[in-house]
C-alpha cells in the first residue's frame, strides 16, 4: 500500500508527542516497581506529559476530519481491527481490573501519586477506588477529546461528548469525593438503582439516616424519584438515550475510550438471542434481590436470616466487578465497547424496555434511499443490525439502541434520523419499499 | 395470498444483485414456489454500493453483506454459485458451466451489467481497471499498491468514489470529465461548481471537455500514461474507467430472446418469451422511451415490480417521483423529482447556498401560473422523501412548499437549519 508519504509526514509531525506519550506513561507507572520521593515527582511529571502528548497526538490526527473520513482505516488498524496489537492491550486492560479488584496491594505506589489530589477533593489519602476513579476520569476526559474532534462535523455527537465529559468529571469524580470531604455520604448523583443496585437496598437508607439533615433527606429523595420516575419520563421522550449515551459514566467510557472499537460489536442474530436471554434475567434477579431484601428488612432478618445481604455480595462479585470491569472494559479491543451496557447492565434493560414500549424514540428510515452498505450497522456498538430494518425502510425500534447516533452519522446517504416524534405510527414503515400493502418478511 | 397450487412451481434467478435478490424475497412473501438464485460471481449477496469502503478499510466483506447467511436456508431461498452456460428457453431448462441441466417453471434475468470500455487503444495495459465487483476492487487493491499516479475517465458517480479511495491513498489523481462541468447531465451548473470546488480543495485534479484518446504502455505491460483528446500526454500508473456501464447480454445474446442495448422487457418486465422476465442494469425499458435504468433504488424497485409479476399480480413497472443520492466526499447529495432546470425550459428554480458553499438548496417549479414545484436538489442537507415525493405528486405550488419547508426536514438533531434562509431567497425575489 501506498501509505509511505503520508505515513512519513505524519510521523515526522506526531514523532514528539509520541515520545511525550509513550515517555509520559512509563514515568508515570515508575512508582510500581519503585519507591522514593524523586520517583513520586517523576512519576507525577508523566501523568502531565502523557496527557499532553495524547492529546497533542490526537489534535494532529484528528483535526481534518469531515463527515466523509471518520472511520477511515479502521480495519486497517492494529487496534481497532482486533490484530495483536489489540490483544496485548486486552491483556493489559483485564491484568490491571484483576489487580485492582483482587490484589490492590501491588497498586500502592501509584495510589500513592494521587494522594495529593485526594487530599485536596477528600481530605485523605487515596486508596485503589480513588485510582480508578481518577484514571477512569482522565480516560473519558482525553478521549472524550479525540471524541470531539472525529465528530467535529457532527453537532449531536459534539454536545454528547461533552455532557458525558461533564457529567463523569463533576457528579461521578468530584462531587463525591467533595461530599466526602464535608462529612456527607459519598453519593453518586449520576447513578442510580438497578445499575446502582445497592441504592435502594434498606442498608443504604440506613447509612443515609446515620447522617440526618437536609441533603441526606434530599438524597433519598433523589434516588428514588430518579429510579421510578425521572426514568420513565424522560424516556418516553428521549428514549434510553438520555442516560446510555449522555449521563452515564460506563456509557461515557465506552463512547471515548472505546469508540476505536466500537465496529467490533456481534451483530449477529445469535448474539442478540444471548443478549435478550442474559440482560433481563440480571434485571429479575436484582429486582427480586431488592424486594427480598425490603421484606427481610420488614420482618426484621426473619425471611433471610443470615443469608440477608449474601445475594447482594454474590451480585456484586460476578455482575459488578466481572461483568462491568473485566469483561466490560477488559475485552473492549476484543469484543467491542458496550459488551457490559448490552449484555449485563440491568439499568439499561430497565430503560431498554421502556424504550421500546412506551417512548417517542425512534431511528427513522428516510424512504426507499438505503443502499444496503452495513456502515450502519458495522458502527452499531450495541451489535444492532441496522441495515436490516433501513433497507426495508423500517424506524429502527430496539430496546438495546443507546441511540449515540452513529449509525445516522456514518450512513454514506443521509438516511437515518434519531426523532423523538409523537408515538402515533412508530412502527410504521416506509411506503416506498413496496408498491402495495405488502412487506418484505 | 399464498397461493398453494403454485407450491411445486420452479422459479430460477440468474444473477445475486439486488434486482434478483429483490425479486427472490418478493417471491417468497407472494408464494410457496421453489425458488432458486444462480451466480457465478459470488455466492452470497453483497452490496455493490459498499465496495469502495473496503478499499477505504471502514468495512470488511462480511460487512457488506445486506443478509445473514441463515437467511437464504431459513426463507428457502436456494442459491448456486454457478455459471450459466446456456439457457433453452424452448424446453424451458439451464445448463450450467458444470454441465449440470436445471429446469424451470418461470425465468428472471436479472445478469447485472459491466463497464463500458470504448476501445480505447491501450485499454487491455495492466493497471486499467472499471469499478464494480469484488474482482475490479481486488485488481485496484493491487494496482495502487505499486504508488505513482492515477488517472480516471468519466465524470459521474463512480469516477468520484475512486477519487475518494485513491485520495485516501495519497495517490495523486486526476479525472477526465467530457463535458464542461461535473456530471453535466444531473446537476445544475452552481451544484456542480460546488463539487468541482469541493474535489479539487482534496487536492483531485480536474480536466474538463477532455477525453481519453489512448493509453500507452511500460515494457511490462503496465499502463504508463494516457493521451487526451487535447494530445495532451499525462504519465499515470493507474487507469480507473467510469464511463458508465453496459448490460450483460452474452447469456441471451443468440437465442431468440430480444435484445437491443438491453434485454427488452414490457411494463410488466416480461421479455418477449413468455414466463421469461428481465429486470436490473441488463433490462432495457421497451414501454419507457427505451431507458436503461442502472441504479441501486430502480434496481430494487425492478427487482420487485417482476417479483409480483411472476407470481401473477399483474404489476407494471413504476418508477414513481424520481429520487437519487451520492456523496462526493463530505458533500451528501439528494434529489427529488425533476433534477435539472438548466435542460428543461418550462422550469425554473429558487436557489440558495450557504456562505461557504458546502450547502445548498434547489427547488424546481413550473413556469406557471402557481409556481408547481416539480423538483429538489439538495447538497449536506436532508430532506424527507414522503413529504418532496408527496409535494411533487400532488402538484404543490411554490408558495406552499416555501410554508410548510419545515416538515421535509430531515436533518440530524442540533444541525444548524437552512429553511430559513431560502425562504429569504424566496421573499427578497418576490
Amino acid at each position: 500500500m501506498d501509505f509511505s508519504e503520508k505515513t512519513a509526514w505524519f510521523s515526522k509531525k506526531a514523532a514528539l508527542p509520541l515520545v511525550l506519550t509513550w515517555a509520559g506513561l512509563l514515568m508515570a507507572l515508575l512508582p510500581l516497581f519503585l519507591k522514593s520521593y524523586f520517583i513520586s515527582v517523576l512519576s507525577a511529571t508523566g501523568f502531565g506529559l502523557f496527557t499532553l502528548g495524547s492529546i497533542w497526538y490526537i489534535y494532529l490526527k484528528f483535526r481534518n476530519t469531515d463527515s466523509a473520513n471518520l472511520q477511515h482505516y479502521v480495519w486497517f488498524n492494529q487496534f481497532s481491527a482486533r490484530r495483536s496489537a489489540a490483544w496485548l492491550l486486552g491483556i493489559i486492560l483485564t491484568a490491571f481490573y484483576i489487580v485492582l479488584f483482587w490484589f490492590p496491594e501491588y497498586l500502592t505506589g501509584l495510589i500513592r501519586i494521587f494522594d495529593p489530589l485526594s487530599f485536596l477533593l477528600r481530605g485523605r489519602q487515596a486508596d485503589e477506588w480513588f485510582l480508578y476513579g481518577g484514571l477512569y476520569t482522565l480516560a473519558i476526559l482525553i478521549m472524550g477529546v479525540r471524541a470531539l474532534l472525529k465528530y467535529q462535523s457532527s453537532p449531536y455527537h459534539k454536545w454528547r461528548t461533552v455532557s458525558i465529559m461533564f457529567f463523569q468529571l463533576v457528579l461521578a469524580f468530584i462531587l463525591p469525593n467533595v461530599l466526602a470531604l464535608f462529612k456527607e455520604p459519598e453519593f453518586y448523583f449520576s447513578y442510580f438503582w438497578p445499575l446502582k443496585y445497592d441504592y435502594l437496598f434498606p442498608v443504604s437508607f440506613e447509612n443515609l439516616q446515620k447522617h440526618p439533615g437536609g441533603l441526606t433527606t434530599f438524597m433519598l429523595f433523589w434516588t428514588v424519584s430518579l429510579s421510578f420516575l425521572a426514568t420513565p419520563i424522560l424516556t418516553y421522550f428521549f428514549g434510553k438515550r438520555w442516560y446510555c449515551s449522555w449521563v452515564c459514566g460506563c456509557g461515557g467510557l465506552a463512547e471515548t475510550a472505546g469508540d476505536p472499537f466500537r465496529q467490533l460489536s456481534n451483530k449477529s442474530r445469535k448474539a442478540w438471542q444471548l443478549e435478550v436471554a442474559i440482560i433481563y434475567p440480571v434485571l429479575g434477579f436484582i429486582t427480586l434481590t431488592t424486594a427480598l431484601l425490603w421484606l427481610n428488612s420488614y420482618y426484621k432478618g426473619g425471611i433471610l436470616g443470615s443469608l440477608s445481604g449474601g445475594f447482594a455480595h454474590t451480585y456484586g462479585f460476578f455482575i459488578g466487578m466481572i461483568f462491568s470491569g473485566v469483561v466490560g472494559v477488559g475485552f473492549y479491543p476484543l469484543l467491542g465497547s458496550r459488551v457490559w451496557c448490552r449484555f449485563g447492565c440491568p439499568l439499561a434493560a430497565y430503560l431498554g424496555w421502556l424504550q421500546k414500549h412506551f417512548s417517542r424514540f425512534r431511528i427513522t428510515t428516510n424512504g426507499g434511499q438505503c443502499i444496503s452498505c452495513g456502515n450502519c450497522s458495522t458502527y452499531c456498538e450495541m451489535g444492532i443490525d441496522v441495515k436490516w430494518y433501513a433497507q426495508q425502510g423500517k424506524p429502527i425500534i430496539r430496546a438495546a439502541c443507546v441511540g449515540c447516533g452513529m449509525c445516522a452519522t456514518v450512513c454514506p446517504r443521509g438516511v437515518l434520523k434519531l426523532e423523538n416524534k409523537k408515538p402515533e405510527g412508530r412502527y410504521e414503515p416506509t411506503s416506498f419499499i413496496h408498491a402495495e400493502s405488502l412487506r418484505i418478511l | 395470498m399464498k397461493t398453494q397450487e403454485n407450491s411445486s412451481k420452479h422459479v430460477i434467478i440468474i444473477g445475486n444483485g439486488i434486482a434478483g435478490v429483490t425479486a427472490a424475497i418478493t417471491i417468497r412473501k407472494l408464494s410457496d414456489y421453489c425458488i432458486t438464485v444462480i451466480s457465478g460471481e459470488n455466492e452470497h449477496f453483497y452490496a455493490r454500493t459498499a465496495l469502495m469502503y473496503l478499499y477505504l478499510g471502514q468495512l470488511r466483506y462480511e460487512n457488506i453483506k445486506p443478509y445473514e447467511d441463515w437467511f437464504w436456508q431459513e426463507n428457502r431461498i436456494e442459491l448456486r454459485h454457478a455459471w450459466v452456460n446456456r439457457i433453452e428457453f424452448e424446453e424451458k431448462t439451464l445448463i450450467l458451466a458444470s454441465g449440470e441441466t436445471l429446469a424451470y417453471d418461470k425465468l428472471l434475468l436479472a445478469t447485472g451489467s459491466q463497464t463500458a470500455f470504448y476501445n480505447w487503444p491501450g485499454q487491455e495495459s495492466k493497471g486499467v481497471h472499471g469499478f464494480y465487483d469484488l474482482e475490479d476492487l481486488a485488481k485496484i487493491e493491487k494496482a495502487t499498491q505499486r504508488g505513482g499516479k492515477a488517472i480516471l475517465v468519466g465524470g459521474g458517480l463512480i469516477a468520484v468514489e475512486l477519487a475518494e479511495m485513491l485520495h485516501s491513498r495519497n495517490i495523486d489523481t486526476t479525472i477526465l470529465i467530457r463535458d464542461a462541468h461535473y456530471w453535466g447531465k444531473n446537476l445544475p451548473k452552481a451544484e456542480a461548481e460546488m463539487v468541482r470546488k469541493r474535489l479539487e480543495q482534496k487536492g483531485i485534479n480536474l480536466l474538463f471537455k477532455t477525453t481519453l484518446e489512448q493509453l500507452e504502455q511500460d515494457s511490462e505491460g503496465w499502463v504508463c500514461a494516457a493521451i487526451t483528446n487535447e494530445q495532451e500526454r499525462i504519465p499515470c500508473t493507474f487507469v480507473g474507467i467510469a464511463t458508465g456501464v453496459q448490460p450483460n447480454l452474452e447469456l441471451v445474446k443468440n437465442g431468440s430472446i430480444n435484445t437491443q442495448k438491453g434485454i427488452l422487457v414490457d411494463q410488466f418486465l416480461e421479455t418477449n418469451i413468455p414466463e421469461v422476465f428481465a429486470a436490473g442494469d441488463c433490462a432495457e425499458l421497451a414501454f419507457a422511451e427505451n431507458r436503461i435504468e442502472q441504479i441501486w433504488y430502480t434496481g430494487r424497485i425492478q427487482g420487485e415490480t417482476a417479483g409480483y409479476n411472476i407470481c401473477g399480480h399483474q404489476v407494471p413497472y413504476e418508477r414513481g417521483v424520481p429520487f437519487n443520492s451520492a456523496k462526493f466526499f463530505d458533500l451528501e447529495f439528494q434529489t427529488y423529482g425533476s433534477v435539472n432546470p438548466e435542460v428543461n425550459t418550462e422550469e425554473s428554480s429558487l436557489f440558495w447556498q450557504n456562505e461557504a458553499g458546502t450547502a445548498s438548496i434547489r427547488i424546481n417549479y413550473l413556469k406557471d401560473e402557481l409556481k408547481t414545484v416539480t423538483g429538489f436538489v439538495l447538497l449536506n442537507v436532508r430532506y424527507r422523501q414522503e413529504v418532496c415525493e408527496t409535494w411533487i405528486r400532488e402538484q404543490k405550488p411554490l408558495e406552499y412548499v416555501m410554508k410548510h419547508l419545515k416538515e421535509a426536514n430531515f436533518d440530524p438533531e442540533f444541525h444548524r437549519r437552512h429553511e430559513k434562509s431560502i425562504q429569504h431567497v424566496y421573499k427578497s425575489g418576490n
